[in-house]
């Protein structure tokens, strides 16, 4: 591994925007948990396709629609062995993680889910892992049970054992939070799951960009993540489905593509992955998602994961030495997010005062409002690092923060 | 010239003497601090409003045809920014304030408080002040 200073100088030269200033002072960019920034090799394939390649894909036989089909394929590919998937068809484009769960919640609960039925979720869940499954629950007369979470941010492994009774049809999870960056116990939650013949769901949108995941080793039934957030477009996800959950559940769209034959008496859907994939996709963005996955490969997970937890231990140590200070999720398993307040300050005017100074940070609640009650908190501030992201922009954004509770105190 | 823009013109002049964000926030900050706001016991949920990431309370009565607007955050710049806002649009008669062009927002700066964006509440105290007057037509 070349010297780690040297190598984040020329990491951070393959991001454009992180020479950019913001209120003229230089971009510091700890958002990355909202979404992460695209390196030019991401931006140059987008741009590359609409130059030079771009046509509609799956249906023509000209030579422009085939290109585009064979980069599309060939990104499934990818995906298929970047996630260790045992076939590259139970890999299906959607719009974000949000319509991958939703697309399960729907399409799952419309098969298997009957009134009366459990659906188990926790405390720590995006509400793209909450609401689908609430509509779904309402529709269907199912009750929804939540884990909760221990003060630290950690589940209550007890009490989600206490709730895996013969009435679930699925557990719905993240497998790190998003607000807190506690990384849940996913390959055990699913091993007590599978015990009982339960498939579980796992919401990797937070994960995906901060180690290695092999869904086959991890025997989720169901992984969803967002390109966004693993350096690549907006507007792309991923729904990982075991072939035989995807070749039982329903299509969730209908349109071109997931059909073989129309006929108004009847329609016969297509074949895997197609099925759940209607109109036209986002082309360009799952052909340039291979490209944000290739850069995460060359640069390596092994670094990744050292840069991260230097960033996150160097943080949460100055942090800790402000008066005031409380972070939530000190479980001992976190990725690179903390988040916090200071006391008698409101997150919303740090928030605007580091803006002012070029900081970008997320307040607010982070679109997990039932984790935040459970924690007793209004908002709080997230820094949320990724491995471009350096110690000094941390000692920066420490002098800066001090500064802003100067004033609003 | 209306009432209202000049008292628009006299807080564009005040932040012209700003060079940068600190003065200017702190300002904001100050006018938050010493806005007189509400009693905690005033703080009714009913008079949320929507949108802003921090609390605010906007509660309205009219008397005399003047409109008098009272309110609250529990964020230090957005209780600022309501107390400039009210500057400009408080004790005003119901006709005045929805005719108000809102131009200081833009001119001292704080326009990127009225975007869309979730976090800021500004635009959705606006519509709020508007609607209340609104009713009072």
């Amino acid at each position: 591994m070349p010297d780690l200073l040297t190598h984040i100088d020329a990491i951070r030269e393959d991001f454009p925007i992180l020479s950019k200033t913001i209120n003229k002072y230089p971009l510091v960019y700890f958002d990355n948990a909202a979404s992460t920034q695209k390196p030019k090799v991401v931006i140059d394939t987008l741009s590359e396709y609409y130059k030079n390649s771009y046509s509609n894909i799956h249906r023509g036989v000209h030579h422009l629609s085939q290109i585009g089909t064979d980069l599309y394929e060939a990104s499934r590919k990818k995906i298929q062995s970047f996630i260790g998937a045992k076939h590259a068809h139970e890999v299906v484009f959607t719009s974000g993680t949000t319509e991958a769960i939703n697309l399960v919640a729907q399409s799952f609960c419309k098969k298997y889910v009957q009134k009366g039925d459990h659906i188990i979720i926790t405390e720590l869940e995006h509400h793209s892992n909450i609401v689908p499954w609430q509509m779904a629950a309402e529709h269907y007369g199912a009750i929804i049970k939540v884990v909760p979470i221990k003060p630290d941010g950690s589940l209550h492994l007890d009490v989600f054992k206490s709730l895996l009774t013969n009435k679930v049809k699925i557990v719905a999870l993240n497998h790190i939070s998003n607000t807190l960056g506690v990384v849940n116990p996913i390959k055990e939650i699913i091993d007590l799951s599978h015990q009982k013949n339960i498939p579980v769901l796992i919401d990797g949108a937070q994960a995906v960009a901060h180690g290695s995941v092999d869904v086959q080793d991890l025997d989720a039934d169901f992984y969803c993540f967002s390109a966004h957030k693993l350096f690549g477009p907006t507007g792309v996800g991923v729904l990982y489905g075991k072939e035989k959950y995807l070749n039982a559940i329903p299509p969730y769209k209908g349109g071109g593509d997931m059909i073989k034959t129309v006929k108004f008496e009847q329609t016969t859907y297509n074949d895997l992955p197609f099925k759940f994939e209607a109109g036209t996709p986002n082309i360009a963005g799952v052909i340039a998602f291979k490209s944000a996955i290739e850069y995460v490969e060359n640069i390596g997970f092994a670094f990744i994961q050292k840069q991260e937890d230097l960033l996150l231990n160097y943080a949460t140590t100055a942090l800790e030495n402000i008066e005031g200070l409380t972070i939530y999720g000190t479980a001992k398993q976190k990725a690179s997010v903390i988040s916090f307040t200071v006391k008698g300050i409101h997150p919303y005017d740090l928030g605007t005062l580091l803006d002012q100074q070029g900081f970008a940070l997320r307040t607010g609640k982070h679109c997990t409002e039932p984790l935040l009650d459970a924690l007793g908190v209004d908002s709080t501030l997230r820094a949320s690092f990724s491995f471009y992201n350096t110690i000094d922009e941390i000692d920066r954004f420490v002098t800066a923060l001090n500064k802003c509770i100067t004033i609003l105190a | 010239m209306n009432f209202t823009a000049a008292i628009q013109e006299e807080i564009i002049s005040e932040f012209e003497l700003f060079d940068d964000w600190m003065d200017k926030y702190s300002y904001i900050i100050d006018l938050g601090k010493e806005f007189g706001g509400m009693l905690d016991r005033e703080k009714k949920d009913h008079l949320l409003v929507k949108g802003c990431q921090s609390k605010v309370w906007l509660k309205s009565d009219f008397n005399a045809g003047i409109m008098n607007f009272k309110a609250d955050s529990d964020a230090m710049i957005t209780k600022g920014i309501v107390a400039l806002l009210l500057k400009v649009l408080n004790q005003k008669a119901p006709r005045e304030i929805l005719d108000a062009d809102l131009f200081f927002i833009e001119k001292i700066g704080l326009k990127a408080h009225l975007s869309m964006n979730r976090s800021n509440g500004l635009m959705a105290m606006i519509q709020r002040i508007k609607s209340d007057a609104e009713k009072h037509l």
